[in-house]
């Protein structure tokens, strides 16, 4: 069973101008968001984006944006809790990712 | 000679000789060293001892899992030579035991970052594991003399701190990611770094939720002795003390967050990480109360102040285990969040307030 999390709420956009069709963006995804066909990138499943970054980051063309952040719930918290920007940082003993 | 300035430590056997690497003498997982034109660089077992189990089985119930991890730097496996491979990863402990026990049998170089001790995923966020890190550790292990070629493979989940133009673009070496999982190492390299889709998807298996659960249950045991002090003292002038059952309660809703909702995730409808929690808490609270007959006219209001206290607490922990999971979003979880924080913290104070009108 596949999980999937939240409907509508990726943030994840690309632009089909600038893409080059390099594919790196279908090389990194962690949920084979993307597909390549004729030297074009294509979003085939957005609501599988967890907005790791990781194709936004290997993008030559910056034809991708993301609001890439870490998903998880401790760490929102922290951030709300200090006012700082909410980072996959478990110093504790909590098993965050 | 390469790494002199890098490594600033006391022992005058790592700067006096020219080792790229330094590595503590006792460990059992360094098996000898190599030369290579820029100095010694430690040789790894594949095989995985006792202490490196035993170390695996700690740190996942939470015991000093804050600074498990090796020196970066370089490290050879078998026989490596100018042409071999090299594989890049990340100096937790954890990690590096993962990927070196699937390495049998093979001649390669690995280079490790300093990662702070964190793994590939956790510390591409955090940016630890990312472009600068790469450059600089090539450059520090002088890589580009000790192979002939200029490819260097990482491990996808390592994407999200690396961009690979940019390391192409400081160093010549160009980047080929991997697959996600060390296990599939080798039939990578076989297929001339071709990786299936398979290989490139992460995967949250039941036994993958199983082996992170312990640390979230240690944790909750930690804030439950607090728990459990606070209801101490108010024993202390309870005219129904809290007890047994009250404690089996308890426990219940925190193992239905901790560990049966991480376990039964796919299978509980809905699709909000506190939502399931929440509903299986329910369940377990509605069975509880039902077996121990509070459902009669004198425990009504502890029997509701239960029902609003206990589904909330698994509500919480399961919503906690979003940063254990591998597919939830940022954007996702602040949804579910603004929803969800609310509401627990209303009905848990409610059932708070209930419970103690009825045991005071």
């Amino acid at each position: 069973m596949k999980l999937r999390y939240l409907k509508n709420v990726a943030t994840l956009r690309l632009s089909a101008e600038k893409c080059n069709g390099c594919g790196r963006c279908a090389e990194v995804c962690p949920h084979g968001v993307f597909s390549v066909n004729e030297r074009k990138a294509k979003i085939e499943d957005k609501d599988c984006c967890m907005e790791c970054g990781a194709c936004a980051k290997n993008c030559p063309a910056q034809a991708i944006t993301v609001n890439s952040g870490v998903g998880c719930a401790q760490a929102v918290i922290k951030g709300w809790l200090t006012g700082s920007e909410p980072s996959c940082d478990c110093s504790s003993s909590e098993g965050c990712c | 000679m390469s790494n002199e300035k890098s490594c600033c430590c006391s022992a005058e056997s790592c700067c006096s000789t020219e080792t790229i690497t330094p590595f503590n003498k006792n460990d059992e997982w360094v098996t000898g060293e190599i030369h290579t034109p820029k100095g010694k660089v430690p040789v790894v077992s594949t095989k995985l001892h006792f202490k490196d189990v035993l170390g695996a089985w700690k740190v996942r119930w939470g015991m000093g899992m804050m600074n498990y991890k090796i020196s970066p730097g370089l490290y050879a496996v078998g026989k490596p030579d100018h042409t071999s491979p090299v594989l890049v990863s990340a100096n937790y402990k954890l990690t590096f035991d993962v990927l070196r026990k699937e390495l049998s049998g093979l001649d390669c170089w690995i280079l490790i970052l300093d990662t702070k001790g964190i793994n590939v995923w956790c510390a591409a966020g955090k940016g630890t594991f990312g472009t600068d890190e790469l450059v600089d550790r090539i450059s520090k292990t002088g890589l580009s003399e000790i192979v002939s070629h200029r490819k260097l493979v990482l491990p996808q989940l390592g994407a999200p701190g690396v961009s690979a133009h940019k390391v192409t673009q400081g160093t010549g070496f160009s980047v080929i990611y991997g697959p996600v999982r060390a296990k599939d190492i080798k039939a990578f390299l076989d297929s001339n770094c071709n990786a299936t889709k398979e290989m490139r998807t992460v995967k949250f298996t039941a036994w993958n939720r199983l082996v992170l659960t312990p640390v979230e249950l240690v944790a909750a045991a930690k804030i439950s002795l607090k728990v459990f002090g606070v209801l101490f003292l108010i024993n202390l002038l309870a005219a129904r003390p809290f007890g047994l059952p009250d404690f089996i309660a308890y426990m219940g809703a925190v193992l239905t967050g901790t560990v049966i909702t991480p376990l039964l995730l796919p299978a509980i409808p809905g699709r909000a990480f506190a939502w399931k929690g929440w509903l299986l808490g329910l369940l377990w609270t509605l069975g509880f109360i039902w077996y121990n007959g509070w459902f009669a006219p004198g425990f009504l209001l502890l029997a509701i102040g239960y029902l609003l206290v206990l589904p909330s607490l698994s509500a919480y922990l399961a919503m906690n285990f979003t940063g254990s999971s591998t597919y939830t979003s940022f954007s996702g979880v602040i949804k579910e969040m603004k929803i969800a924080v609310p509401l627990i913290a209303l009905s848990t104070v409610a059932g708070i307030v209930l419970v103690l009108i009825e045991s005071l």
